[in-house]
């Protein structure tokens, strides 16, 4: 017997990219760079989340040629975004063997309601959350993967210390408190009662959570470790640094020793006088500019 | 009453807590091992799963290497499950140039199981655990694709080898450490638990 697509091997990848980093390519050369530092993964895409911020307009699923020249550059999982409850682009990328779906808020959303029926896929998906109400509607959904949606393209921090916070503090609370108030509970967070007593349960969410939005240099990675991330999304961070190389290693192995503060220090010292992006102060963003609040 | 073996797990990368969990649920002490201090005083090793490039690049980059092949050289149980399978074996098929431990006398072939929508549940006969087949969970997995004739095949899925051991090191393709099955952990244990008493009596 042999039974593909179930929630195990789905949840299960991303398992085995814990401790890991995964970094955003647009070309099939920034994916071997980001291999030879160490990452877990690529994200394959067009345009780095800063340069859709720049460039406005509609942002979509990225080229198929371009997707699939980045999958024959690696020997890593590769992963690729679609736009919120785009089914049909979710379809195109399973047809074609991606490794993981990002449902991302980085993309324009396609459908300003619903999110897609994941459970649908043999392909498992990742979806980002603020909370811990978002991702288990994620999950409930058939994520097998969740993320901090940070501030994407932002090269700042801290929507994504927020987005942790608020998840892992919500899952203590949820440890602690008595059994008969669970209903409410969910009521409150907007999710399925099942997984709010699993997670009451487990003291933790049932799949992967990594932190995603905002990651630009070694101690950004080292410090959502400690704040409960199980790996790091670095997407602008790196390739919008001016040395794409040094970044990724070093955020690499600040995320591999985040406990260890010497390591990190090596770390930042491994970038000499090279520079990690500009990034945007997001109290001066306009709502319309916002990119997590697409999508709950 | 003999004392609780102690096992590390290698902790740069990869499902490090579920095997601890699996370890301590099969009886051992497990400890995260990240560095090669933290090497001192283990009596087995499991390499988890995980990306065998990015593994075997912090190997490396921390200096592990030489310490874990000298201590499994002289004789200290190891065991890989997919990527560590990866990297305990003698060589990649196809990828020459990516470095391993070459403990496991195999060569593995990457991914030979296909992408992840090939990723799969298999019962898996291994007549080493018994006749009850075991719940193999096989993601983006190897195979083994060459084995020396000192590597014992413990279990193949359609005709590729995909649990083997070599004296001191054994090697699985899947992942006994999602399942809550404790057959394969148990199999290590026995292993180290061997390599304990022949220190013992070698020590007296």
């Amino acid at each position: 017997m042999e039974k593909t697509g179930t929630d195990t091997v789905k949840r299960g990848l991303a398992q085995m990219l814990k401790g890991g980093v995964i970094m955003d390519v647009v070309t099939p050369q920034h994916a071997v760079i980001a291999q030879e530092a160490g990452a877990v993964a690529v994200m394959a895409l067009e345009r780095i989340p800063a340069d859709i911020r720049a460039a406005g307009g509609v942002a979509r699923m990225s080229s198929l040629e371009l997707i699939q020249s980045i999958m024959d550059a690696v020997t890593i999982p590769v992963m690729a975004k679609v736009r919120i409850g785009h089914f049909a682009e979710a379809q195109v990328l399973q047809s074609i063997g991606i490794d993981y779906i990002d449902e991302s808020e980085v993309l324009t959303p396609a459908d300003d309601k619903y999110h897609v029926d994941k459970h649908a896929f043999t392909t498992p998906f990742v979806c980002g959350a603020r909370d811990l109400g978002e991702a288990l509607r994620r999950i409930a959904e058939g994520a097998a993967m969740i993320r901090s949606k940070g501030e994407a393209g932002s090269g700042n921090i801290v929507e994504a210390v927020r987005h942790m916070r608020a998840i892992g503090d919500t899952i203590r609370e949820l440890h602690a408190v008595p059994q008969e108030e669970l209903v409410a509970r969910a009521r409150d967070l907007g999710a399925p009662l099942e997984l709010v007593q699993q997670v009451a349960r487990d003291g933790r969410l049932p799949v992967v959570l990594f932190c995603a939005g905002g990651v630009s240099t070694p101690a950004d990675a080292s410090l959502m470790m400690q704040l409960g991330a199980e790996g790091i999304f670095v997407g602008s961070g790196i390739f919008k640094s001016n040395d794409p190389k040094k970044f990724a290693k070093a955020i690499v192995d600040a995320t591999t020793h985040y406990e260890d503060p010497k390591i990190v220090a090596d770390a930042c010292r491994s970038l000499g006088d090279s520079v990690a992006m500009h990034g945007l102060d997001v109290r001066k963003l306009p709502e319309s500019e916002m990119l997590a609040t697409r999508g709950n | 009453m003999p004392s609780k073996p102690v096992i590390g797990v290698l902790a740069l990368q990869g499902d490090v807590e579920e095997h601890l969990f699996a370890l301590g649920r099969a009886g051992a002490q497990s400890r995260a091992v990240k560095s090669r201090d933290q090497l001192e005083g283990l009596d087995g090793l499991v390499v988890p799963g995980g990306e065998s490039t990015t593994v075997m690049k912090l190997l490396r980059r921390f200096d592990m290497e030489q310490p874990i092949v000298e201590r499994v050289r002289s004789g200290m149980p190891l065991w890989g499950t997919c990527m560590g399978m990866i990297v305990a074996a003698r060589d990649v098929a196809d990828m020459k140039e990516q470095p391993t431990l070459g403990l496991l006398d195999i060569t593995v072939r990457r991914n030979a199981f296909g992408r992840q929508n090939e990723s799969a549940e298999v019962d898996l006969l291994v007549p080493a655990l018994g006749p009850r087949p075991f719940p193999a969970i096989f993601i983006r997995a190897p195979w083994i694709e060459r084995a020396g004739q000192a590597v014992e095949l413990l279990a193949s899925r359609n005709g590729h080898g995909v649990m083997v051991r070599q004296g001191n090191v054994l090697g699985t393709s899947f992942h006994p450490e999602l399942t809550g099955d404790p057959r394969v952990h148990a199999y290590f244990l026995a292993m180290v638990e061997h390599a304990r008493i022949g220190k013992r009596s070698t020590a007296a």
